[in-house]
């Protein structure tokens, strides 16, 4: 039975092997390399100036708001995002009114669910300029419907007060639909003896939905909660089509820094480095985190 | 997955038919109360999704001018002409041939290798194999921004700069992480009798992978390969980085970015919102007709 096993596992596995260690891997690891050298760029003089990138860091007070804004999507886009999330496929997979015990989709899930992915798989830079054209203070489609009802009509991407916060919609906009879908699938695979157990309890639809549904989605939800805190560490793309982090750094974030020192008019590719490792340490301990605090006996059925 | 839940609904339904009796008259008319606003809010839903998403779409037929006196309106004339002007003179037409060029070699090299790799990881036994595999997992912890600055090193040094090739290798390489992941566990799933009989009867391990294993994985494959296509597809960060000069290489994101920044300084709007519209149309039409493969396929990734 083992003849012959070497020569697959090594044809199958050293290709992919050698593709990931120069692309993937060298680059990861040369990061931290870089990140403690003062590496201008173009030229090959890069000295080694072990933690100083780290220690300015600390006082870029332009890095420093552009932590505070990915800490505040942090916090509001997994939990917007969920709570809308469950709302919309607990009323799509549960809303139904007919005989079982409300446990049955309502008409025309499936036309909803069509409809609510549409985001996902469009590109987030198609995302990002088509809601630049409905932000647009004087034709687009926000302001148009705002003047139409007779209120104010403000500048949106224009003003610091509201780019921010017009981007974040955006994201949470764009995401809302696949979790939906996620989390009705994981709706589907409760089994509905339970929801009849419940329903002849007496128990009202809200009861049903935070004591029952919610606890057995647990495990989809503290996926979807580390997908999103990880979504919310980047939102480059979305800021840099938008806003650009304007006006007036109002709406940047780490990314955009991060790119933007490496690629922008200066090349400073060892704190630009400096700022990936940064980023790096905020995903794992956000990730670590999300595992450990929403950590749960899992439910596993029959 | 989805045939099991059919069943179970199936039974379920047929068992409460039988029972729907004077019990759970009382839950029903308080059900039915929400039922009338849970029906408003997923319309309202509904609109917010679809009407930015139609509102680009009737632009593109619209003037400049019926753009800027009245974005509500609807267009006077379908006029194709703009979609034609983005199509050549914007390029568009030959940022998604790129795209389509560079996807198709991605996807290649990612499922072959992705399915290679995660199938000698998830029936072999040897030295280090835990090791390599969670080096390859890994992976998909780090952002990308991390890498950045060393990849545009690595590819420039392999002469790989400004090249669809390099683009194909590094699209490849950063799926292979999720793809290395979803495979193995799939292959694991598989019975392990079907390859011992095979091996048995002298099918050799290669021929056994081919002939025996890869058919049993299709609807893995499937899955994964609709989300390595669409992550492909949109990939924006890598080919800005990547393929900064040639304007002739750009896919299909970069062309889109620049068509919204040359659109500032010329004010062809109707230009944009055709562009954008061409952009999107394909990819909302191939989602509309395989819709249940593509959004199980996106989200299994995500109950694994």
């Amino acid at each position: 039975m083992k003849h012959g096993k070497y020569p697959l596992i090594i044809t199958f596995l050293v290709p992919p092997l050698l593709l990931y260690g120069i692309f993937v891997l060298s680059p990861y690891l040369q990061a931290f390399q870089i990140s403690t050298t003062n590496w201008l760029g173009y030229s090959a003089t890069a000295d080694y100036v072990g933690l100083e990138n780290f220690g300015n860091l600390l006082r870029d007070g332009a890095l420093w708001n552009a932590v505070k804004n990915n800490l505040i999507l942090l916090v509001l886009l997994p939990v917007l995002t969920i709570a809308l999330g469950l709302f919309f496929s607990s009323m799509l997979n549960m809303g139904g009114r007919r005989g079982t015990a409300g446990v049955v989709g309502v008409r025309g899930s499936g036309a909803y669910k069509l409809v609510y992915f549409f985001p996902q798989v469009l590109s987030v830079v198609i995302i990002a300029l088509l809601w630049k054209e409905v932000y647009h203070p004087n034709n687009g489609l926000l302001n148009a419907t705002l003047r139409a009802v007779g209120l104010p009509a403000p500048t949106w991407l224009g003003d610091p007060r509201t780019a921010f916060w017009a981007v974040l919609a955006v994201m949470v906009w764009a995401n809302v639909g696949f979790y939906v879908v996620l989390f009705g699938a994981a709706m589907q695979a409760i089994p509905k003896d339970i929801y009849e157990a419940v329903m002849l309890d007496g128990a009202s639809r809200w009861t049903t939905l935070t004591k029952v549904t919610i606890p057995l989605l647990w495990d989809t939800v503290q996926v979807a909660w580390i997908y999103l805190a990880i979504a919310a560490l980047d939102g480059f793309i979305l800021i840099q089509q938008m806003t650009d982090g304007g006006p007036n750094h109002s709406s940047d974030v780490i990314g955009l820094r991060m790119y933007n020192t490496a690629f922008g008019s200066e090349t400073k590719f060892g704190y630009a480095s400096a700022i990936g490792v940064v980023m790096f340490f905020l995903t794992l301990s956000v990730a670590v985190l999300a595992l450990r605090a929403s950590r749960r006996d899992r439910i596993e059925y029959s | 997955m989805t045939t099991v839940d059919t069943s179970a609904r199936v039974s379920s339904e047929a068992g409460a038919e039988g029972r729907s009796g004077a019990g759970d008259r009382a839950p029903r008319r308080e059900w039915g109360v929400v039922n009338v606003f849970s029906h408003g809010f997923l319309l309202l839903w509904a609109l917010l999704t679809t009407l930015p998403l139609l509102w680009v779409f009737l632009s593109s037929f619209k003037s400049d001018g019926e753009i800027l006196s009245d974005p509500w309106g609807l267009p006077g004339a379908l006029r194709f002409e703009n979609w034609a002007r983005a199509w050549t003179e914007a390029r568009i037409g030959q940022y998604f041939l790129n795209s389509a060029v560079v996807v198709a070699g991605s996807l290649t090299l990612t499922m072959l290798f992705g399915a290679t790799a995660a199938y000698v990881f998830a029936r072999y036994e040897f030295r280090f194999r835990q090791v390599f595999y969670y080096l390859f997992v890994g992976g998909m912890m780090f952002p990308v921004f991390l890498a950045l600055v060393p990849l545009f090193f690595v590819v420039r040094n392999a002469g790989l700069f400004n090249t669809w090739t390099g683009l194909i290798l590094v699209y490849a390489a950063y799926s292979l992480p999720f793809t290395v992941f979803f495979m193995t566990a799939f292959f694991r799933t598989l019975p392990t009798s079907v390859a011992e009989a095979a091996l048995i009867d002298g099918c050799g391990h290669f021929r056994l992978f081919f002939r025996v294993m890869l058919p049993m994985a299709k609807p893995g494959l499937v899955s994964v390969a609709i989300f390595n296509f669409l992550s492909q597809w949109n990939q924006f960060i890598l080919p800005q980085v990547l393929m900064q000069g040639d304007e002739s290489k750009w896919v299909l994101a970069q062309g889109l970015a620049a068509l919204a920044v040359s659109q500032g300084y010329q004010g062809d709007f109707s230009g944009l919102f055709a562009g954008l519209t061409l952009g999107m149309l394909p990819v909302l039409g191939v989602y509309v007709l395989f819709q249940r493969q593509i959004q199980s396929g996106l989200t299994a990734g995500q109950l694994k």
